[in-house]
């Protein structure tokens, strides 16, 4: 399969890869996928508490050079935006900017499910949402 | 001076011998003749060049010239062959045992099979990816009219114990058709000696051209008959009608002669690079070899490398040409079926990847996979999640998934 040079821009170059502390209050976590199905994306955000604007962002990804320039892309989109503009983020945009093509989807579906899984976590954290419905990490 | 991309590929295709190409071409121009015209020089010219190619083929797996049946190549030959046994021997039986880790030119023609009522066994493999003789033996019933087993296995390269299948097909006087395709022409195989009464091969797969193959049918002890797929002038005994694809034929023989004048030499040149390959990347931590490495093609090396999804491997060594058992590379979107039934979790089969060492390669080509294979899958697990939980020491299958 050919990928978009956007994807294998990522893939040669990806952006934000890392760990932030798990524990850290200021820092959500999303994990989803699972090894079996071939892709697992860690995601996490830090924010400034007081602000609600996401500062930093990093990402650790299992799977073909589509999931990791997702999930690449998604941290550079994280970055500025508050907590509730980054929910907006939608899959859509991800396919667009990386042209992928339709059998790819889900690693854009993946990378959103990332996103909404750390801000998840992150509210948990605050108490903004009850910590049983946070996305197990 | 190493030329981009490598291609490692060689159990999907080989690429043509000059000398194959040399033999052929004369076949396409001037000997343009029908090997079935009889009556002037142009038919007899081709009629020379396909029985020269017959005994060629013949010589090289230790058969007779007209146990040669020629057909458009391997899944053909797998079709003729079972489902012409299925027809032409109806009244005896209508039982075919197989085994799971078949190529699907195999295991679809026994699905389709099944649906018109045959009854199949698919064997599980070993975990080395064997087959066990003890539960084949006990799969025979005396309606069992034929045992179709793979030579060796075209993504892991795994020998089969063929003459002990067939001997014991012999015993029970049941057919053994064998799908010879990874075997012939790259370790010695013989049809006498290895108990088989029917066999599939290509071209292709030997530095021959696409679109030609051969079903070795056995004449002798027993007399095999095949029921014809296609009806047509009665060509090949009646077995498979079509005008003859002379210069095919003919590149078929000659890469067969090739291979048998070379093979000692060859299995020990790929036998070298591939050991010497495996030395290099069993270096690399968490790297798995698929399938037994004793009963083994010697051109053959199929790893796992865990943590490491094998697309993204496969993107990151772009330069050279290899194939993954990944879901993510193949048409289905499900891992490699032959990696799931050596037992290998869904998990080690997305990460592997097959290696063909063929007749061209290099060492210092070789030299060049072991290092860059090294860089990437390290880069990639600098990526990888899973990675650094099993780093931090984290029992990845404790983990509850968040599925997709």
């Amino acid at each position: 399969m050919a990928y978009s040079d956007k994807v294998i821009d990522h893939y040669n170059n990806p952006r934000n890869v890392g760990s932030f502390d798990k524990q850290d209050p200021s820092v959500g976590t999303g994990m989803v996928g699972a090894p079996e199905c071939g892709d697992v994306m860690k995601l996490q955000i830090k924010v400034n508490p007081a602000s609600g604007i996401i500062e930093d962002a990093k990402f650790k990804t299992f799977g073909c050079g589509s999931a990791i320039a997702s999930s690449s892309l998604a941290t550079e989109w994280l970055k500025g935006k508050t907590v509730d503009q980054a929910l907006e983020i939608k899959n859509t945009d991800i396919v667009n900017e990386l042209a992928l093509p339709p059998v790819k989807i889900h690693c854009s579906v993946l990378a959103e499910d990332a996103i909404k899984a750390a801000i998840h976590d992150y509210k948990a954290k605050t108490g903004e949402v009850a910590p049983s419905e946070a996305v197990h990490a | 001076m190493l030329k981009f991309p490598i291609y490692l590929d060689n159990h999907a295709t080989t690429p043509m011998d000059p000398r194959v190409l040399q033999a052929m071409t004369p076949f396409f121009l001037e000997k343009f003749g029908n090997a079935a015209s009889r009556n002037h020089q142009f038919g007899w010219e081709a009629e020379e060049g396909v029985e020269k190619a017959r005994k060629q083929i013949a010589d090289l797996i230790g058969a007779n010239s007209k146990e040669i049946i020629f057909t458009s190549g391997a899944t053909e030959s797998n079709n003729l062959a079972i489902k012409g046994v299925a027809q032409m021997y109806a009244e005896k039986g209508n039982h075919i045992i197989t085994a799971a880790t078949e190529h699907k030119a195999v295991l679809d023609t026994c699905k389709h099979l099944e649906k018109e009522g045959l009854r199949v066994t698919y064997l599980p493999l070993k975990g080395d990816g064997l087959i066990d003789l003890d539960m084949l033996k006990d799969s025979f019933t005396d309606k069992t009219i034929l045992v179709s087993i793979m030579y060796a296995n075209n993504e892991i390269g795994v020998i089969q114990p063929v003459k002990e299948i067939g001997k014991m097909c012999k015993e029970r006087g049941v057919l053994f058709h064998t799908d010879g395709v990874q075997a012939v022409g790259k370790i010695p195989v013989n049809v006498l000696a290895d108990n088989i009464d029917i066999m599939s091969l290509t071209a292709h797969k030997i530095y021959g051209p696409k679109g030609v193959g051969a079903l070795y049918v056995r004449r002798k002890s027993p007399r095999v008959q095949l029921t014809a797929q296609m009806d047509g002038g009665g060509h090949e005994r009646g077995m498979r009608s079509g005008t003859l694809n002379v210069p095919g034929i003919v590149g078929l023989g000659e890469a067969c002669e090739i291979c048998h004048r070379e093979m000692d030499q060859e299995i020990a040149r790929a036998k070298y690079l591939r050991d010497k390959l495996h030395a290099k990347l069993a270096h690399i931590e968490e790297s798995y070899v698929n399938g037994s490495m004793e009963h083994r093609l010697p051109h053959n090396l199929n790893m796992s490398f865990a943590y490491v999804e094998g697309e993204s491997l496969l993107m990151g060594i772009n330069d050279i040409a290899v194939s993954s058992g990944s879901a993510c590379t193949s048409a289905t979107l499900e891992p490699s079926y032959v990696l799931k039934a050596l037992g290998l979790g869904d998990d080690l089969a997305h990460t592997s990847i097959r290696f063909g060492i063929g007749r061209f390669n290099t060492e210092e080509e070789i030299d060049y996979v072991g290092n860059k294979m090294t860089e990437v899958v390290e880069k990639l697990r600098e990526l990888s999640p899973l990675w650094e939980m099993f780093k931090d020491g984290v029992d990845l299958s404790k983990v509850q998934w968040v599925a997709h």
